[in-house]
């Protein structure tokens, strides 16, 4: 993955923001120009918990280049608790341990790195919600 | 808008062609379908790709591959839609006909894969998703559809094995084609016992992706006594679209572009899901097989598998699918699947399929060709004349 690209969704990647429309309140992850719900232009920023529920998920065997040293890994989809549906891994979690419905919480973790010298990235993953 | 019609189809075997470059593979479909509309040559070339950018390091396709096919000057563009990109080039190719803009036209779908290494095709492969949120997060292509054939199983209540009979089906019917990648039956515990890519797809899950190319000719039907051949008439030709993650649709099981799409096609042949004799979906997983027949409206939602049996969807049953083996037992060379499916389905209603898939006495064919899962979607309608 490219610089640019990774500096412009910093705020995504970090902060799980989003958009929220001023007119019909629909939230939106990724952010929106236009709300898909009402078609208003007028959006603003939001910042999602990141507590969610598991939709539905897979083991990935056969990576892509940048992610062979992963595997085997988990990816999925989240339901975020505010409404919209993010695709996300899961981390700190077996495959036996995952349950459709079971409930989550975002992280920060390495999603990618371009070899030994290169360029680490860093974003969202969801693991089991830990309660305390 | 003037009737189109089809006058000349060609096709490579999708293979893996290592001795053969992209415009050499493209350059043989064409010109195998102008000697089939025994044409010199057509006024435009719409050139169906997905990966020649990524994997080949080719663009410009258009000019390239009319310079090839010796009609160098001529319009020729590439049309770009993932998976779909060759029915998508169909439909420009039918529009540039049917508008009067041009009287003769060739879709051609091309793809060449055996360029790179299996593993940037799986990242070629992964740009038909969203690349900042879906690719980006480690989602290989076949993950994403793994993500809606674990949730179906769990909404409905399927086990990995109902997958079985349209996997078999597809291997069956490619055993007849002689273009087809893998002409030979599998088994329920091949099946079963296939190596895991993403669970819970695994390898006989997943279409083999190879090189190849399939080129069809157009024409309008008012001029068709200009021209010899075995004409086939093009009904429809239309595209829907839904988002392209899926984590941005409302009920990711159900295609809404899949919907789109037919219905628009529906619409415009006059036709009706009685209508259709045979039907040749974009089976890239056994998964979209069961969501394709759903949102096209020949299953109930959550009920495909209950119809997935031979007597239903095999050469003599209700509705025949995949007859030439699909992108399953045929091969799916990406960008050119769906001009692929168009010259099965020409073959059919020319009655030149090999007699154990020939659907005898079809009358009407549908084809769809999909980019991405369910995100850019082309259906055709053919029928037979005379």
């Amino acid at each position: 993955m490219d610089i640019p690209r990774s500096w412009r969704l910093r705020n995504q990647r970090y902060l799980l923001e989003g958009t929220r429309c001023s007119h019909c309140d629909q939230k939106h992850f990724p952010p929106v120009l236009i709300c898909p719900a009402c078609q208003s232009r007028e959006t603003a920023p939001f910042a999602f918990s990141g507590q969610g529920k598991l939709y539905s998920y897979s083991v990935v065997y056969q990576a892509p280049s940048q992610f062979e040293a992963f595997v085997p890994y988990i990816v999925a989809l989240v339901d975020l608790e505010e409404g919209p549906r993010i695709t996300a891994q899961l981390t700190d979690v077996s495959p036996e341990e995952v349950q459709i419905g079971m409930p989550l919480e975002k992280v920060i973790r390495k999603i990618s790195e371009e070899g030994e010298r290169g360029l680490i990235f860093y974003g969202y993953k969801f693991r089991p919600l830990v309660t305390y | 808008m003037r009737n189109v019609a089809i006058i000349g189809i060609g096709q490579t075997p999708v293979d893996e062609h290592w001795g053969t470059s992209l415009r050499a593979l493209a350059a043989k479909a064409v010109l195998s379908a102008l000697d089939d509309a025994n044409l010199p040559g057509v006024e435009a070339l719409y050139v169906g790709n997905m990966l020649s950018g990524i994997l080949t390091s080719q663009e410009n396709l258009g000019a390239l591959i009319a310079e090839t096919c010796g009609m160098p000057g001529i319009e020729a563009v590439k049309v770009e839609a993932a998976c779909g990109s060759a029915a998508a080039a169909f439909r420009q190719a039918v529009l540039a006909v049917a508008s009067g803009a041009v009287d003769s036209a060739t879709a051609v779908g091309v793809e060449k894969l055996t360029e790179m290494s299996g593993t940037a095709t799986t990242f070629g492969l992964a740009t038909a998703s969203d690349s900042d949120y879906e690719a980006a997060m480690g989602l290989s292509f076949v993950a994403i559809n793994a993500l809606l054939m674990r949730r179906y199983m769990h909404e409905y209540g399927w086990r990995k094995e109902d997958f079985a009979p349209f996997v078999m089906n597809a291997h069956r019917n490619a055993a007849h084609n002689p273009n087809a990648m893998f002409r030979k039956p599998i088994t329920a515990e091949q099946y079963a016992q296939a190596k895991v890519v993403a669970d819970p797809i695994n390898l006989l899950d997943s279409s083999p992706i190879g090189d190849g190319a399939a080129a069809v000719v157009v024409v309008a039907e008012e001029h068709l006594s200009r021209y010899g051949g075995r004409p086939v008439a093009v009904r429809a030709c239309e595209i829907g679209t839904d988002t392209i993650a899926l984590d941005n649709r409302k009920d990711p099981l159900w295609l809404e572009g899949v919907e789109r799409s037919t219905l628009k096609a529906f619409r415009s042949a006059g036709v009706r899901h009685q209508d259709i004799d045979f039907f040749e979906l974009h089976d890239a997983f056994s998964i979209m097989t069961a969501l394709s027949l759903e949102a096209s409206g020949f299953a109930e939602k959550g009920r495909a598998l209950k119809l997935a049996n031979e007597a239903y969807f095999g050469i003599g049953g209700k509705m025949p699918l995949m007859t030439f083996g699909g992108l399953k037992g045929r091969g799916h060379p990406v960008g050119a699947t769906g001009v692929y499916q168009i010259v099965e389905a020409c073959l059919q209603l020319r009655d030149q399929a090999p007699a154990a898939i020939h659907v005898s006495g079809a009358r009407r064919a549908m084809t769809q060709n999909i980019g991405g899962s369910g995100a850019n979607v082309v259906t055709t309608i053919l029928e037979r004349m005379g």
